[in-house]
């Protein structure tokens, strides 16, 4: 195995309150390698989003990282200062926010946005800056890419605004790159297109990448491994074919048994019955317990921690035994 | 652009329609022009005459056509005070009051829009703490004892600067200034500070809320996320997206301030057009108060164009007919 990509060790996000302070992240331990697509799943609220915030090291105050380590390369960057850190972001890590409407600032030309981007990180003069920029939305597939360079968002539709979005989080060639959501607010014919898209620039350009979703397809079509998050911890991560055909730990049995099946009708689909606790009011033992139809003693005095059950690990204590 | 401009022009058509039918109002109901004109003894005679001469015997909406014909002319008739025509005592005056606006804009925006700025940014340093405080009380505080207190400390007290007045003025054809002059720079500093305290608190509030508020989109963020630095941050992407509104409040501000310099141009008596105002109502004078009014609407009508117009600069949102959607 070569050494990972980013490393993030027992990471601890909290959010002072109040009413006293609310953990966010607990103990999240994941590692990416190059060129490597881990997906990330979970239900709104899990701590999926905020895991890719506290990696690039933007979580909104007062969040704040309370514990652990985040490691680029070997190297820590949750600790760095605001300068080196955007030197961070951008050239090592990029992003991908949800909803490409609001991510572009509405009152500059795609093309200002990109070359502020290339020559922020690349040395670069404007006109090569420039013509690189022409080139990545190329890339990204904007036709007239040569013209449409100097137009404004709100001249893009929405696929395209995304399109653009993934050229100015890939255009300063980062390592690693963070897609929350890439998807969720495009229309889903236009879905496909763009994860193909991200797919096929990762895999050319080599890099890796943290894909936040809660779209299992999406998941099983692109990632490599799989991590499923569950309020505020990793609760099973393994690969994604094991995760999808094989899961261990009964969220994400639940979780795979509510995508409907395509080779056969279904009256209805399986739900998980009740919903996640809110931070403030996480059940002693395993959170899930109040929701886990395999729910014994043990889980509701002890926390279990994650195990390895076979080909994934999970936080069960089914697989107590191994 | 162009269809835009047309429309913006044929809706201020009403508006000033309004204000002159008040102004012209104000002739027949305050005060009678005609023994204003001919003293309290004339004969019938001579009132019959006179009444006949200035066509106020004619119907009303005659007469009130004939107002307009002339105010599109600049002809406001003659001040009873001065007997003197009123454009010419208004292009008189002009140049003082736009002066001292202009001065007073530019001291609310230059120190405002970075105040604003400032706190918006550092929403809990002691500084912004302290602007804050301050813009309180130049909101609270009224412009003229502003301008008294000003005038205790500076003029009567450290004696540095005059307390009333323009100054010497350099004539430059019809145009006065008093940029020109030590003297004039001098007795502009008091009158445009106490003039502009009150818009450059509002314009820093302003500025500041909409910076709070422009941070928090996703757009800033995801400018982070790109690892732009935090000056291209604050004063390229943030600072613009606040310009639209505050460029709004700052336009009628403007029309505001030269309306509304009366009350400093009173207290520092100022040479300017609200002085001239001031003075015209204590007389009853009212082919000036007429046309200061429908000057005032004027000003008005033409700086919402221009702020209108200022908005396609800033937002290319506005712009139509441009590229492929």
């Amino acid at each position: 195995m070569t050494a990972p990509l980013l490393e993030v060790r027992n990471l601890r996000v909290e959010f002072p309150t109040r009413r006293g302070t609310l953990t966010a992240l607990h103990d999240v331990s994941l590692t990416i390698q190059p060129g490597e697509v881990l997906g990330m799943v979970g239900e709104s609220g899990a701590g999926k989003s905020m895991t890719g915030a506290a990696i690039i090291g933007l979580i909104e105050p007062p969040g704040r990282i309370a514990g652990g380590q985040v490691l680029l390369g070997g190297r820590r960057i949750d600790n760095l200062p605001y300068d080196q850190m955007r030197h961070v972001r951008g050239r090592q890590i990029g992003a991908i926010f949800q909803d490409p409407l609001t991510t572009l600032n509405p009152l500059y030309t795609v093309g200002r946005q990109l070359v502020e981007t290339i020559t922020t990180h690349l040395p670069l003069n404007p006109a090569q800056a420039r013509a690189r920029a022409i080139e990545w939305l190329e890339l990204v597939g904007i036709p007239a890419a040569s013209q449409r360079i100097d137009s404004y968002p709100h001249e893009f539709s929405g696929g395209m605004r995304q399109r653009v979005v993934i050229a100015l989080a890939l255009c300063a060639e980062p390592r690693l790159i963070i897609a929350d959501e890439p998807t969720t607010a495009l229309d889903v014919s236009i879905q496909a297109q763009v994860i193909a898209l991200l797919k096929r620039l990762a895999r050319e350009k080599g890099t890796a990448m943290l894909l936040v979703t809660h779209d299992m397809g999406v998941i099983a079509e692109t990632a490599d491994r799989v991590a499923v998050m569950y309020a505020g911890r990793i609760i099973e991560i393994g690969p994604v074919r094991q995760i999808v055909k094989h899961p261990r730990h009964p969220y994400t049995e639940g979780l795979m048994a509510s995508i409907p099946p395509l080779d056969r009708r279904v009256e209805r689909l399986a739900a998980i019955e009740g919903s996640m606790p809110r931070l403030s009011a996480i059940p002693p033992g395993c959170a899930y317990n109040p929701r886990c139809p395999k729910v014994f003693g043990r889980c509701l005095t002890e926390r279990p921690e994650l195990l390895d059950a076979g080909t994934t690990q999970a936080a069960c204590w089914l697989h107590a035994d191994g | 652009m162009f269809a835009f401009v047309i429309s913006r022009l044929l809706q201020a058509i009403p508006v000033m329609l309004t204000v002159s039918f008040i102004s012209f109002a104000m002739f027949t109901y305050v005060g009678d022009p005609v023994s204003i004109m001919l003293g309290q003894d004339a004969t019938e005679a001579e009132r019959a005459a006179l009444v006949a001469q200035l066509g106020l015997d004619q119907p009303f909406f005659v007469q009130f056509l004939k107002f307009i014909g002339q105010a599109v002319q600049g002809q406001f008739g003659l001040s009873y005070r001065l007997s003197r025509p009123v454009a010419e005592l208004i292009a008189e005056r002009a140049p003082a009051t736009l002066e001292l606006a202009l001065c007073a804009a530019f001291i609310a925006m230059a120190v405002g829009v970075p105040m604003g700025v400032y706190t918006g940014l550092y929403r809990n340093s002691i500084l912004s703490r302290f602007f804050l405080t301050f813009s309180l009380i130049g909101v609270s505080l009224p412009t003229f004892l502003i301008g008294i207190l000003l005038i205790l400390a500076f003029a009567v007290g450290l004696g540095w600067l005059p307390s009333f007045g323009r100054g010497d003025v350099v004539q430059i054809g019809w145009w006065s200034t008093g940029f020109l002059t030590v003297s004039g720079l001098k007795a502009m500093i008091l009158p445009a500070i106490t003039l502009g305290l009150f818009q450059l608190t509002l314009i820093m509030r302003l500025v500041r809320a909409e910076m709070m508020e422009v941070l928090r989109t996703d757009y800033i963020k995801f400018a982070r996320a790109r690892g732009l630095s935090n000056r291209a941050i604050n004063f390229g992407h943030a600072l613009k997206n606040t310009l639209v509104p505050v460029i709004t409040i700052a336009g009628l501000q403007l029309g505001a301030i030269i309306a509304f310099a009366i009350v400093t141009e009173t207290v520092f008596q100022w040479p300017g057009m609200g002085l001239l105002f001031i003075q015209s109502v204590g007389s009853a004078d009212v082919p000036v108060m007429a046309a200061y009014l429908m000057l005032i609407a004027l000003v008005f009508v033409t700086i919402n164009l221009i702020v209108d117009l200022l908005y396609y600069a800033v937002d290319p949102r506005l712009r139509i007919g441009k590229g492929a959607h």
